[in-house]
């Protein structure tokens, strides 16, 4: 460990030096840098019993990237180091190494890389590798991915591979291609009409030997997807749709049925009006290259979450996670700008923002019928003009956002949720659920939250929070508080306080204050907190991990160069 | 490991202190064509990079911050300010609504792969990025507190000057 954050602190020393950037040899070199560490405190007011206290006391992470690129030619490398994995990341984060080095070359119209590489097919219904480093989420590719550009408004790109699963690689091999092509390339009258137009389609398949005693699982697995891109002046339509073939694994309880998806968005976007709406439904998408996986763990594809995401601390404790196996679902989003000198917009002008999601179960009818094998191993039938019965989430908020002058502007939000805790934490499957629907624990809250911002004399700033969530489920209700003041551009000081005044459980009623300190310089950051963590949810675009509780005294150094 | 370590101490004492360019990568503009980044900054002044996300509360502040100072800049000084989404295609959809919303009236590109990000070596948005008029980086920060665009004014005038920064 000393010699990590000896290698640490010169890196950073070396960084702040160089912050420029370096040219060595010709060519450029680009990274950065970060470490995280923690040493954790017996809190018996969280965790009464210990469960969740490391043996370690001091727990601590890092990782750096390295890319060099000159002309044509570029490679990296990243080191990462889990000594030991902090609490709520995947535990099979274990130990160091090189997780990920490439070549890549490019010329003309040929882009060939070898070694590491993260890519996406459309939205990535059928196929997305990539990093997720808050989250621990990182599928990266090992293997060979060429993109070529043959004629003017054709892309193509094929890739090859395996996967990564921490330290190791995932048994199954991934194999691909994608094709877009630019109409407007094809038929210059749309592009004198005003019209953009864009078509793609994609082909993916995974090999996974099987020597399954009792089931004949398919080896080879293929998906496809088609997607389409128009738009014209301020509209804006996108759509997608996946196949794919029968797939058993554990998440799907090994049954033989194919999967299906379909996305599709319809913006407008003029004058200070931004409206989209969206619509997905997915039916039995789980897609890994080891059918036997969980978790985060092996994904080709991704399936992104139709809801908004949370950044204000409360609401965020109830975000929702795509159900992979099947949901339906749809949103719309509105913002609006007031303009300057109007009645409502006032010298600033005035920002609304409203948004409406929601998810549920697919309608699915279980095969009960134990005689017909052949029956049994489809699961499920799905009537797709039907709603499923279960609800598992809505999210209606509206949100205010205002300069009332020089040196203050505040906002003003507004949430409802709901939040099926059965299927968003508890992992309940829809069949379950419908036999005994009485059980399901759900959550509906209400959350108001007043942001403001006073600038006290040049890059001084004082911004706070104040936000209450009232409801009679789960933890029951929290109020919070919080201050940060900052002294452009170096200093930040924040403090915070959540509590938990509705628990209804009276000793849980906690206080979970937490204060921070963070120095910027450049490219570089340096944080220092202390406090207190309550157990909960951590997503980051619909992918999501639990968090343990915990309290202590953190830190983390960020470096790019 | 000991030998990694030496290599990257050799990388960083013997990396020579000068301008750093920006690697050739492809992004998409909001109507869906593939554009270079490099033939999108600005000749004649400085450009100034902003990596947002929609999801990310700090680089939408930063940007609504900002849009205060890029006007007068673009119009006096012949700024360029591209603020570059790193959404994922799905959330990439929401992007056109959100400026609109915003009212800002920035250069909107999508990196919907990271292949900017991943290329310049950053590890979390919002980072900013100056420009000179040659396309060198003369100026980098990560992270937005309130007041880090009067700095950011302040870098871009003294570049577009043709002095080097002073913070």
């Amino acid at each position: 460990m000393k010699r990590i954050l000896l290698t640490s602190l010169y890196l950073f020393l070396g960084t702040s030096v160089y912050a420029q950037g370096q040219q060595s040899f010709g060519g450029q070199l680009h990274g950065n840098f970060q470490l995280d560490g923690q040493w954790y405190l017996r809190d018996e007011g969280i965790d009464p019993s210990g469960e969740f206290y490391p043996d370690e006391r001091f727990l601590g992470q890092g990782y750096a990237n390295f890319i060099y690129n000159q002309g044509d030619f570029s490679g990296g490398l990243r080191y990462e180091n889990y000594q030991n994995v902090m609490l709520g990341f995947p535990e099979g984060y274990r130990g160091e190494g090189i997780t990920y080095r490439f070549l890549r070359f490019k010329q003309d119209n040929l882009d060939i890389t070898v070694g590491n590489f993260y890519e996406q097919f459309g939205s990535g219904m059928i196929f997305r590798s990539y990093e997720e480093r808050g989250l621990g989420y990182d599928n990266a590719m090992d293997g060979v991915r060429i993109k070529a550009n043959p004629v003017k408004g054709l892309y193509i790109k094929g890739i090859l591979g395996r996967q990564r699963f921490y330290f190791e690689k995932s048994p199954g091999l991934v194999r691909g291609i994608d094709a877009e092509y630019n109409l407007t390339e094809f038929l210059p009258r749309l592009d004198s009409a005003g019209y953009r137009w864009n078509i793609g389609g994609s082909y993916l398949s995974k090999y996974q030997r099987s020597n399954d005693p009792f089931l004949i699982l398919p080896e080879n697995v293929a998906a496809a997807g088609v997607r389409t891109q128009i738009t014209k002046g301020a509209w804006a339509f996108q759509a997608e749709y996946a196949f794919k073939a029968n797939d058993p694994g554990a998440d799907n309880g090994y049954i033989y049925k194919n999967g299906n998806g379909i996305i599709a968005n319809l913006s407008y976007s003029k004058n200070g009006l931004g409206i989209i709406a969206g619509f997905k439904r997915i039916d039995n998408m789980s897609f890994r290259s080891d059918r036997n996986g969980s978790t985060i763990d092996m994904l080709v594809n991704y399936l992104s979450p139709t809801t908004q995401v949370h950044t204000y601390a409360l609401p965020a404790l109830y975000q929702y996670a795509t159900q992979i196996n099947g949901e339906e679902g749809g949103q719309v989003e509105a913002n609006y700008k007031f303009k300057r000198k109007t009645k409502i917009g006032g010298k600033y002008g005035t920002l609304l923002t409203a948004n409406y999601s929601v998810a549920q179960s697919i309608d699915k009818d279980f095969v009960d019928d134990s005689n017909d094998t052949l029956k049994v191993l489809q699961g499920y039938y799905s009537d797709p003009m039907r709603r499923g019965q279960i609800p598992y989430f809505h999210d209606f908020n509206v949100k205010i956002t205002k300069k009332l002058n020089k040196n203050f502007k505040f906002n003003l939000s507004y949430l409802n949720l709901f939040y099926n805790r059965s299927v968003l934490e508890d992992g309940l499957g829809d069949e379950a659920i419908l036999n005994n629907p009485d059980n399901q624990k759900l959550l509906g809250a209400d959350i108001f939250i007043f942001e403001s911002l006073i600038k006290l004399k040049s890059k001084h700033y004082l911004r706070t929070e104040t936000q209450l969530l009232t409801t009679k489920d789960d933890r029951g209700s929290m109020a919070m508080m919080l201050a940060e003041y900052s002294i452009a551009p170096h200093w930040f000081f924040s403090i915070q306080d959540i509590y938990n005044y509705g628990n209804p459980v009276i000793d849980q009623r906690l206080h979970y204050p937490l204060a921070s300190v963070i120095y910027t310089e450049g490219t570089s950051r340096f944080q220092i907190s202390y406090g207190r963590q309550q157990r909960g949810i951590f997503c980051v675009g619909g992918v999501c991990r639990v968090v343990p509780p915990s309290n202590g005294v953190s830190f983390s150094l960020t470096s790019s160069f | 490991m000991k030998k990694l370590t030496l290599l990257l101490a050799l990388t960083f004492t013997t990396a020579i202190l000068n301008a750093q360019e920006l690697p050739s990568t492809m992004l998409k503009t909001l109507e869906g064509k593939k554009v270079d980044i490099k033939d999108v900054i600005s000749s004649d002044g400085p450009t100034v990079i902003s990596f947002w996300a929609t999801w990310c509360k700090p680089c939408i502040k930063e940007l609504t911050a900002f849009m205060d100072y890029a006007i007068d800049l673009e119009e006096e000084l012949g700024v360029k300010v591209l603020a570059v989404s790193i959404d994922d295609s799905r959330n990439s959809a929401r992007v056109a609504p959100l400026v609109q919303g915003q009212g800002w009236e920035y250069t909107v590109l999508l990196d919907e792969n990271q292949d900017l990000k991943r290329n310049l070596g950053i590890v979390n948005v919002p980072f900013t990025l100056v420009l000179n008029n040659k396309g060198e980086i003369v100026w980098k920060h990560s992270g937005y507190s309130p007041g880090d665009e009067e700095t950011l004014a302040e870098v871009v005038e003294e570049v577009a000057a043709g002095k080097s920064p002073s913070h």
